[in-house]
């Protein structure tokens, strides 16, 4: 009666979005990328004076726009990730393409910052690199791309994406960025091997690389020197990678102690490349650690959410994302430990970097939005056995 | 297994039969299969993402493992980045056979400029120019106010410029350390040391890199840290190589020679004692090659090595050597000297008229060309060729300098019989006198093929080319030449001077021959009876013009160059002169 004459409580047809998002995120993704990004905050503080007072600025400017940026990023993941999977698939390639027409200018619209390279568009109170938004992008699009292939009677999508990679590496090539393009590649083979490759195909390629790399050690000098100058146990003290060794053993297991560190006086990339030496040399052993184990945690929990997915969309896309991610920290810390050849590449939340925390936001929010937990027909597993 | 098929037909037929549209069961048929299909892809992706984070797990061990290794092991001590003296003597000395200092090396300072650091540009710029009078004060007042962060003003100062700049307090004028190469014995030798110049500058260094000569030749030896500093022995030596230059020098002018140069030989083992070419240079201040006219007018040109010219009659002693070699004649073979020697419509005649033969020892002392032009003929071109070959008159000569191996001698085109009679006496052949040399240090020494070198100890002894005795009788006609023919002044007494003139005109550049044009050359050996030292000396458009007409001819010119140069340097080459005792019964005839 009573609803006849108020008319009926206005009914929600699902649950809230806060309190269900909060249910079903995961918990320990989110804290350990909040946990680096503070973790970048502090060593900013120690490592970016320095370059500050280099370039004649305020010595906690640097600090200050990681911390804007850092917290427009942690804005942009958190939204992120409470989009649907097909919301973050449509957004994805749309973003792809954007990405895309804006890397395919650079050569036109790009700003040189003398270092050789055109890989930035300068906006003037900052600058962007759409490569690192080119990654998510293209991760989504080549997720839903393989995925379709899966479908009865879907296109080729697997030969379309990497027609697409191919494309992309070419570009990235013209940069020259060959970080960037790795980075690619990799993402694509992981979900190619996550969606399916064959074994065989697997161990042929990994034959061919290996025999590739001989050939080319035997027959290119620069090569052989380059592989030759990694492997040797010699290293010059003089190089970035020496101060960054010599920082690391400085540290020793409880570090030196907070501001008493002087690689980063010497170093020039110590706020971005080698901001693990950083961290090792006046927090020590013990910081560097916590960094690896955080990072390790978001990339196993996320393939571990994503190995009970039913979604093929959702579980490469997932990988991709998660990959992608956990290859870069790897990359930038074995270069600084030696155990990989020299390549400049960003730790991601815990570098400085403007574009590169924003785009490692959305990448985040992405991620966390794929490995949300959805139902999975579990009662269907349990009652009828599938799946098994 | 059971095998189910793709589409349910045995449904769908029924339906059909039951007037059912089969739709319905064909899109829940596809469902199922797409289900089926997601639990099998989901059971290998499981696999799969297994395998991925085991490998990141891996991977982010590795590298927690080894910054614990690198976290437990003790940092180095931290180094400089360069320690000044390290790049002091890096170029090892060259010195003469008997250890003399040739080239060496001087530490000393370059000035560059840092203009961010400066204080007062224009009085630095001011006194600089004090200092230096050879720069600009505008320019580098320009340099110092713009933008530019770094300049070079200056590679190489000496102490007391360097005490006046850092008196002047300017702290962005700051000092490079630098290693200079110093040639301590100015124009001496400066073809055959070439020069250096600066490679690749740093602040803290500068390489220092061969241009030319035995510097670039010996470069990489030069340079070879393996070495220990141990200096590049020459086989020139020094005392000889300055007489030399001065009696040469003199010799130029007096026989008012544009140009000049004189080979000193060991006849074994092909070391050049010295080489001299005139106009020379000072290798602490290289000149710049010319940019017009002709480069073998520069002083840089080394004419000694680079200069190809026809030698003339020089080259008769081959063709005779060789003829007698092939014992086509001995020394007292009557040789038809009737001229004028018509070939075609070419005609060879003599200087002087020598009546219708003269004995082959007799064609070399009054130097007939039709005698040799004669023997060429019965010798044939074939065998010519290649008896010149073998004394390497045909291909560049093997001395260690940079400009050596590109010097190859001029052949003609096809080598006729025309081509060898003229050859024969030095004509239709251009080549170095280093080729000379060597060629005459074989024909004299015994026979044995001499290539000639730079380095100290020489060579090896060479392959015969002639027998003992052709060489003896050789030896014997040369020794004749002097005694009797047109090298008189050439006699030394007390050594046994032996040798053979030649004088042929210079090509016209297109085509021809001047008439008033010479290159004069004195290939001469001593002593003759025990062949040592072989000296060519030739003069480049020489007239002596004491007489009453100009004599351009190497017997007025080259000859008693040479003979200076002997009488000078046998005795520092430790030569004991060998005077025989006048016979006491001999009457000197005195002029009242």
């Amino acid at each position: 009666m009573t609803e006849m004459v108020y008319g009926a409580a206005p009914m929600r047809v699902g649950d809230p979005v806060l309190p269900r998002w909060w249910r079903t995120i995961d918990k320990w993704t989110l804290s350990s990328v909040l946990l680096l990004f503070s973790i970048g905050l502090l060593l900013g503080l120690a490592s970016s004076p320095p370059l500050a007072a280099r370039n004649g600025l305020d010595p906690f400017h640097y600090v200050e726009r990681q911390a804007f940026f850092g917290f427009v990023a942690l804005g942009v993941m958190m939204v992120t990730s409470m989009f649907s999977p097909d919301l973050i698939r449509r957004l994805g390639v749309l973003g792809f393409f954007a990405a895309f027409v804006a890397l395919a200018l650079l050569p036109v619209l790009g700003t040189d910052f003398g270092k050789g390279a055109v890989r930035w568009y300068s906006l003037g109170f900052a600058s962007v690199q759409p490569s690192e938004f080119l990654k998510p992008g293209f991760i989504i699009l080549a997720a839903w791309l393989m995925a379709a292939s899966q479908e009865i009677g879907g296109p080729p999508g697997k030969s379309f994406s990497f027609a697409i990679a191919v494309v992309i590496v070419a570009f990235l090539a013209m940069q020259p960025d060959f970080g960037q393009s790795a980075l690619i590649l990799f993402a694509w083979g992981v979900m190619y091997f996550v969606a399916g490759a064959p074994f065989i195909l697997l161990i042929g390629m990994a034959g061919l690389t290996m025999m590739a790399g001989t050939v080319a050690y035997y027959n290119s000098e620069h090569f052989a020197r380059r592989i030759d100058g990694f492997l040797s146990p010699e290293i010059d003290p003089r190089t970035q990678l020496g101060y960054a060794t010599n920082a690391i053993r400085e540290g020793g297991f409880f570090g030196v102690g907070v501001g008493e560190g002087t690689v980063k006086q010497s170093l020039p990339d110590a706020h971005t490349d080698f901001i693990i030496a950083v961290a090792a040399e006046e927090y020590g052993l013990a910081l560097v650690l916590v960094i690896i184990a955080l990072y390790a945690v978001v990339v196993v929990r996320s393939l571990y959410r994503l190995m009970r997915e039913r979604d093929p969309f959702i579980r490469l896309a997932g990988t991709g994302l998660a990959c992608i991610f956990g290859v870069q920290a790897f990359i930038n810390m074995g270069v600084a430990v030696r155990l990989l050849p020299a390549k400049g590449m960003t730790l991601p939340f815990v570098s400085y970097g403007g574009s590169s925390i924003i785009a490692g936001g959305i990448l985040m929010g992405m991620l966390l939005a794929l490995t949300r937990t959805r139902p999975q027909g579990e009662i269907g597993d349990i009652l009828m056995r599938r799946g098994r | 297994m059971i095998r189910t098929p793709l589409r349910p037909l045995a449904r769908i037929l029924d339906a059909r039969a039951k007037g059912q549209n089969p739709d319905a069961i064909e899109r829940e048929n596809l469902r199922v299969r797409h289900e089926q299909m997601r639990d099998q892809s989901r059971g290998r992706a499981e696999g799969r993402l297994l395998i991925l984070g085991a490998v990141f797990l891996m991977a982010f061990g590795t590298v927690g493992a080894r910054m614990g290794t690198l976290s437990a092991s003790t940092p180095e001590e931290p180094r400089t980045a360069y320690t000044g003296s390290s790049i002091l003597a890096q170029r090892a000395d060259i010195t003469d056979r008997n250890g003399n200092i040739l080239a060496t090396n001087l530490a000393t300072h370059s000035l560059y400029a840092q203009p961010p650091f400066m204080i007062e540009k224009e009085r630095a710029a001011r006194k600089l120019v004090e200092i230096f009078p050879d720069l600009d004060e505008k320019r580098l007042i320009k340099d110092f106010t713009g933008k530019r962060k770094f300049l070079w003003i200056k590679k190489k100062i000496s102490p007391e410029q360097m005490q006046q700049v850092h008196d002047l307090g300017e702290p962005g004028l700051m000092f490079g350390p630098r290693e200079m190469r110093l040639y301590p014995n100015g124009s001496l030798a400066a073809h055959v040391l070439g020069g250096t110049s600066f490679g690749r500058e740093g602040v803290h260094s500068a390489e220092v890199i061969g241009v030319a000569g035995v510097e670039k030749a010996f470069d990489s030896f030069l340079r070879d840290p393996a070495n220990g500093g141990e200096p590049l022995r020459l086989s020139l030596d020094l005392t000889v190589q300055a007489a030399t230059r001065r009696i040469l020098y003199g010799g130029m002018k007096l026989m008012n020679a544009k140009g000049a140069t004189s080979i000193m030989m060991d006849v074994h083992t092909g070391e050049v004692i010295s080489v001299v070419s005139l106009p020379d240079f000072d290798p602490n201040d290289r000149p710049r090659p010319l940019t017009t006219g002709d480069q073998s007018d520069s002083p840089l040109f080394n004419r000694a090595v680079q200069g190809v010219y026809e030698l003339g009659s020089t080259f008769k002693i081959f063709a005779v050597a060789q003829a007698m070699e092939q014992g086509l004649i001995t020394p007292d073979t009557m040789i038809d000297t009737q001229g004028p020697l018509r070939w075609g419509k070419f005609r060879i005649n003599d200087f002087h008229n020598y009546g219708p033969q003269l004995s082959a020892t007799d064609v070399i002392v009054k130097s007939s060309n039709i005698g040799t032009a004669r023997l060429a003929q019965q010798i044939g071109a074939e065998d010519q060729r290649t008896f010149l070959t073998k004394l390497g008159l045909l291909e560049p000569t093997a001395l260690e300098m940079v400009e050596a191996p590109s010097i190859k001698p001029l052949l003609p085109p096809n080598w006729s019989e025309l081509s060898a009679m003229t050859i024969s006496y030095g004509h239709g052949l251009s080549a170095s006198p280093m080729h000379l040399a060597a060629a005459y240090s074989t024909i004299v020494n015994g026979g044995y093929k001499v290539e000639p070198t730079l380095l100290a100890g020489g060579r090896p002894r060479g392959e015969r080319v002639i027998s003992e005795e052709t060489s003896a009788a050789a030896r014997d006609m040369l020794r004749q030449v002097v005694v009797r023919g047109t090298a008189s002044f050439g006699e030394v007494e007390g050594y046994h001077v032996g040798g053979k003139t030649g004088t042929a005109d210079k090509p016209k550049p297109n085509g021809g021959y001047y008439e008033d044009k010479v290159i004069a050359t004195f290939a001469s050996v001593f002593p003759a009876h025990d062949p040592r030292y072989v000296l060519i000396v030739t003069l480049d458009e020489p007239v002596e013009t004491s007489g009453t007409e100009p004599r351009r001819t190497a017997g007025w010119t080259a000859v008693p160059v040479a003979a200076e140069i002997i009488r000078r340097t046998a005795p520092l080459l430790g030569l004991r002169p060998e005077i025989e005792p006048r016979p006491v019964y001999e009457l000197t005839r005195v002029n009242n």
